[in-house]
């Protein structure tokens, strides 16, 4: 019996209950919500089981929601199954205040360098990786840019002379 | 005399057992800019600490300012070697957004761009290993057929390098004879000059000495770093997008996946190898598929969708409607539907994805690149340690690091 979306999502509530919030399919790729208390053990039961086998993590980012109070930063999480070619996302949810997200490199190695980018970006502190600092931006950078608040260019620069090209 | 017992220090010196080497950022070894600070003890690698981000130009954050079709060519720029792919990959993540269908003569031209695009990546990647084995020749020979490939691409969309070429739904103008003789010249030329290169690397000796053993990394540990393309499958791993997730109708054609064993330098060149010689295969099949097409199906080169499909420019200088239809798509003023689509497609360095949440605005929400050298970079101190610099250089320029992809 191949692996579908309902068989993945039947198997997430059994283990976990209320604790996954089904976000539908949205163009065939199920979606599903976690708190962040329960993701590395989610992300393990998905690694572990046998018939999961969720052993390939595709990609790890964040998204900054503004507007949604207690629930501005996001983490979404790709993981593929590549025997059976099924693919998942989940996504954590945390206050912009308490920005602590667990880490997921003892589960996914290759989870470091993504962590890295979107703490980089956000600001999300993941508890337990071994080497959060910033890995494209300069180390000194005080501010995490891709947060919505913050706009394309930064406003304090004072070596760029923008008076000819109609930006003074 | 085992490399950690080399030098006892006496209590309280300033001294190193190891010496610093910094290897970049501007280093004609490594290929592109990024940084490797490695602690040697003597002529072996100890452990080596990646610095990446000097070429980070905030791709994703441009992207949230940016109308889809001022997108294009901001993806030009992350795998520059292969800018085809990128540009397509988008343009299919928008069309799986916006659900639009593309024609199959449609997608036999983007496939035929596409490989001809890995292709390029590849002689690139494989000529430089030669390269830095100190076998100058292959490099040689081998650039001169991207030239033949570029002028495809310039006859296509005018570009050569950075194409951002295609539109969503297709191409922005049929391909002209011109531009199928020359796909003629280089399919006929081309398998000549990779067979002598072949001959001049394959089996010779000294450079199966170099690289056989060198960056050695098993199935599991690949897996594990997250590594997708020619280095998973040098592994042994046969995971290829266009096989399991296949899009653009790559089902329609047969190709295989040249697999490796060790995973080591040796078998990254030859899969490399291999995987030019199947995509020479596949643009053998969709060009004759393509001269299969008769009467109007032959002139189809796009998909109709007026409201995201860039009008014809004879009509946008002269008809007033068009003007606003290109004027409106150009600023993002045409409607997209809320929702969050990722789509990816087997970059020549692995599966380049575009994770793309809109709200329903001008421009993407997020959109998130799933480069695939940045991933696979993490690989790279296992796979140095413990070699000597040589061959650690030879290593780094195996992996196929592409500065654009790694900072995006």
């Amino acid at each position: 019996m191949s692996l579908t979306n309902d068989i993945v999502l039947q198997k997430l509530q059994a283990a976990f209950g209320d604790a996954i919030v089904n976000g539908g399919e949205p163009y065939g790729l199920l979606t599903v919500e976690v708190p962040k208390a329960d993701i590395i053990n989610v992300l393990r039961f998905l690694f572990d089981d046998e018939t999961l086998k969720f052993r390939f993590m595709t990609d790890l980012c964040g998204v900054h929601y503004p507007d949604e109070a207690g629930r501005e930063l996001a983490v979404v999480y790709h993981l593929h199954n590549l025997e059976a070619n099924v693919r998942l996302r989940i996504k954590v949810f945390t206050s912009i205040h308490e920005p602590d997200v667990p880490s997921a490199t003892a589960v996914f190695p290759t989870a470091n360098w993504m962590e890295r980018e979107t703490y980089d970006f956000y600001g999300i502190n993941f508890v337990g990786h071994p080497n959060l600092k910033r890995i494209l931006n300069v180390d000194e950078m005080d501010y995490f840019p891709l947060r919505k608040e913050y706009p394309l260019e930064d406003q304090t620069r004072t070596d760029k002379d923008d008076e000819m090209f109609g930006r003074g | 005399m085992d490399q950690n017992s080399a030098i006892i220090l006496p209590e309280g010196s300033i001294e190193k057992t190891t010496t610093t080497l910094n290897v970049g950022p501007t280093h004609p070894a490594t290929h592109g800019v990024f940084q490797n600070i490695m602690q040697m003890d003597g002529e072996r690698v100890v452990s080596t600490e990646q610095t990446v981000g000097y070429i980070h130009r905030a791709f994703e954050k441009l992207a949230e300012r940016r109308p889809l079709y001022q997108i294009t060519p901001i993806t030009d720029r992350l795998n520059y070697c292969s800018s085809p792919i990128n540009n397509m990959g988008w343009h299919m993540t928008c069309e799986k957004l916006l659900g639009v269908e593309t024609p199959k003569r449609v997608d036999y031209l983007r496939i035929i761009i596409m490989e001809l695009a890995r292709i390029c990546d590849h002689l690139i990647c494989n000529s430089i290993v030669g390269v830095d084995t100190g076998a100058f020749t292959g490099f040689l020979y081998l650039m001169q057929y991207r030239e033949l490939v570029y002028e495809i691409y310039e006859e296509v969309c005018g570009s050569r390098l950075t194409t951002n070429i295609g539109r969503i739904g297709g191409f922005e103008r049929n391909f002209s004879n011109t531009a199928f003789t020359k796909l003629e010249k280089f399919l006929k030329e081309y398998p000549v000059a990779l067979k002598e290169f072949e001959n001049l690397f394959n089996r010779n000796r000294i450079f199966m000495e170099r690289t056989q053993g060198g960056g050695a990394i098993s199935a599991e540990r690949a897996l594990a770093y997250g590594m997708t393309g020619p280095n998973l499958r040098a592994a042994g791993v046969d995971y290829d997008v266009r096989v399991h997730n296949p899009y653009c109708s790559y089902q329609d054609f047969e190709f295989d996946i040249p697999v490796g064993t060790t995973g080591d330098n040796y078998d990254r060149f030859m899969v490399r190898n291999g995987e030019m010689w199947q995509s020479l295969r596949i643009i053998e099949q969709a060009y004759q598929k393509i001269q299969g097409f008769t009467g109007a199906e032959a002139e189809v080169y796009h998909a109709e969708v007026p409201a995201y499909y860039l009008p014809k420019k004879e009509d946008v200088y002269t008809k007033m409607e068009a003007l606003i239809w290109h004027f409106k798509i150009i600023m993002g003023e045409t409607a997209i539907p809320k929702g969050e689509v990722y789509h990816s497609v087997e970059g020549a360095n692995g599966e380049l994805g575009f994770y793309f949440i809109s709200d329903g605005g001008r421009t993407p929400y997020r959109l998130h690149f799933r480069r695939p050298c940045f991933i696979y970079y993490q690989a790279y101190e296992e796979l140095a340690k413990g070699a000597m610099l040589s061959d650690a250089i030879i290593t780094l320029s195996s992996l196929n690091l592409i500065a654009g992809e790694l900072d995006a």
